[in-house]
């Protein structure tokens, strides 16, 4: 079963840095299993640019097509039997401290 | 276990051309004068099993609304041929074999891989064996209560599928019409496949992570939606599923716990209104109407440890007792607090000060529990501060909060309690 991770930040982050998981670590550890296919960063949103086509015109907008607080920063696509096992993967990602991830399957993957 | 007589064997049932047309064709004549005993043993029977032959079916083909549906399909046939060929002997065991009849009757027609065919084939064979039913009910009620789903779907898909409640009783309780909870039921279900949520009890620190969320959805069942009489609609429902899951997790207090409470709870049913359905304060309610047999099992049953239901179970416990120790209970709340530090309890252990000590001690505790928020304009809260006043002597201060406090009730039963208490002091 394929899940997609989106990274977040969040307006309410832990404040207790102290059992904050390592993301190389979780990388790592991760790959090894076989359970991390892909991921990266990606770059602020100040960067982004959406895409519309409407009535056969193209309409640009500079940055993100949702303005909120929190913005996707990262994704991974995970291989795992179950969400429990997946839910267990991101509970030991920094960001799920940091800021929060959705877990999204990937339809009938 | 008994065994269905050959004569009332349901083995045959997916081919019997009579079962075929049972969901179309009207009650035989001769069921007419048994009907409503038949009804009556159809409804213990589906009650005791449903869980049990959903579970099962889950388990082994993975369709949730085929499981249903197979379910509903035994009842239906049992509704038809039980008036006729009598009750069988026993009536769960009848009940699964036709669902799985049923269900092998569908895939055969869409079909599936033999595996699946064969895992059912022995499913309610002659000897069943009770282990892997109670894990698959276990399963059920762990994959109904996960915490991916919201929280009021847990508590109707529990309703639903484990205890088998008609959608429409569920709509009822939620407010909502019966389309609008079956598309709730159908949006739960269709995440528990495609997110894949596990059909599996977790295990070791999972187990304890999960357990408690599982118990709340119990407790809110037994708590959701009241009916005419004030009780809550699924009590016995709530009370049904705690047994099992104290059947199936001997080891866990805190499910023991959860049922004493219940049966504590639920064993005052018929004390908690007089004859004009005014609602009673404990200390007025008639003992004898309790339910004894309840209590005791809750006395009996009730663990020696635990967590938050343990402590409330012993308050409940203390209440049904012939004298209310109220120091003891203000203990058990401070100790309650400390777990669940909740406006309501934190309100609650102030009235048990005041009531084990001296009533300026409560309305310490209870001012003190208002600047934690949450109990602004909570009737309860008012009320209480009005009983603690009326003890401390003042009783002037007294009338003016329980007018106060009936202006903000929540029901008209509620109203009528307090400005007759307003009334005695006056």
């Amino acid at each position: 079963m394929k899940y997609m991770m989106f990274v977040c930040t969040d307006t309410e982050p832990e404040t207790d840095d102290s059992a904050v998981p390592d993301i190389d670590k979780w990388v790592a550890e991760n790959d090894a299993a076989g359970r991390r296919l892909e991921g990266d960063q990606l770059a602020p949103p100040s960067a982004a640019t959406t895409v519309r086509v409407r009535g056969g015109q193209l309409l640009l907008s500079d940055g993100p097509f949702a303005e909120t607080k929190e913005v996707i920063v990262g994704y991974d696509i995970l291989e795992c039997a179950d969400l429990d096992e997946a839910i267990e993967v991101v509970r030991a990602h920094p960001m799920a401290w940091h800021g929060r991830i959705e877990l999204r399957p990937f339809p009938g993957a | 276990m008994d065994q269905v007589a050959g004569s009332r064997d349901p083995g045959a049932a997916a081919s019997h051309p009579a079962l075929d047309a049972a969901a179309s064709s009207p009650p035989p004549g001769a069921g007419g004068a048994a009907a409503p005993d038949v009804r009556a043993v159809v409804a213990e029977a589906v009650a005791d099993s449903h869980g049990r032959i959903v579970a099962a079916l889950i388990r082994i083909t993975g369709d949730w609304d085929l499981a249903e549906d197979c379910a509903q399909e035994a009842v239906t046939v049992a509704l038809e041929r039980w008036p006729v060929d009598g009750v069988p002997a026993n009536p769960g065991g009848w009940l699964m074999t036709v669902a799985r009849n049923r269900a092998i009757d569908v895939l055969r027609r869409a079909t599936v891989e033999r595996r699946k065919l064969a895992e059912l084939a022995v499913l309610a064979d002659p000897a069943p064996a009770p282990a892997p039913t109670s894990d698959d009910r276990l399963r059920l009620i762990f994959t109904c209560c996960h915490p991916a789903l919201a929280l009021e779907a847990r508590v109707a898909l529990t309703l639903r599928t484990v205890a088998g409640v008609p959608t429409a009783d569920i709509a009822r309780a939620f407010l909502v019409t019966e389309s609008t909870m079956t598309r709730r039921l159908t949006r739960a279900k269709t995440k528990i496949a495609q997110a894949r949520i596990p059909y599996r009890v977790p295990s070791g620190a999972a187990l304890a992570e999960r357990l408690p969320g599982v118990l709340a959805v119990l407790y809110l069942l037994f708590t959701r939606g009241y009916d005419s009489d004030g009780e809550p609609a699924f009590a016995a429902e709530a009370i049904r599923l705690a047994r099992v899951l104290t059947e199936l997790m001997p080891g866990e207090p805190e499910v023991a716990a959860l049922l004493a409470l219940f049966l504590l709870q639920h064993s005052r049913r018929d004390a908690r209104r007089d004859d004009e359905g005014n609602l009673l304060t404990l200390d007025r309610q008639d003992r004898a109407r309790w339910d004894h047999d309840a209590i005791a099992e809750a006395l009996r049953t009730l663990p020696a440890t635990g967590g938050p239901y343990a402590l409330q179970a012993r308050i409940a416990a203390c209440h049904a007792a012939d004298t209310t120790d109220w120091p003891r209970i203000a203990g058990l709340y401070d100790r309650l607090a400390e777990h669940l530090p909740s406006p309501v309890v934190q309100l609650n252990r102030a009235v048990a000060h005041g009531y084990a000590y001296r009533p300026a001690d409560g309305l310490a505790l209870l001012a003190a529990a208002r600047e934690g928020g949450g109990l602004d304009d909570y009737p309860l809260a008012v009320a209480a501060e009005a009983e603690l006043t009326a003890r401390a002597g003042d009783r002037e201060r007294a009338v003016a909060l329980f007018e106060r406090a009936a202006a903000v009730a929540h029901s008209y039963a509620e109203q009528r309690a307090l400005l007759a208490r307003a009334e005695e002091l006056s």
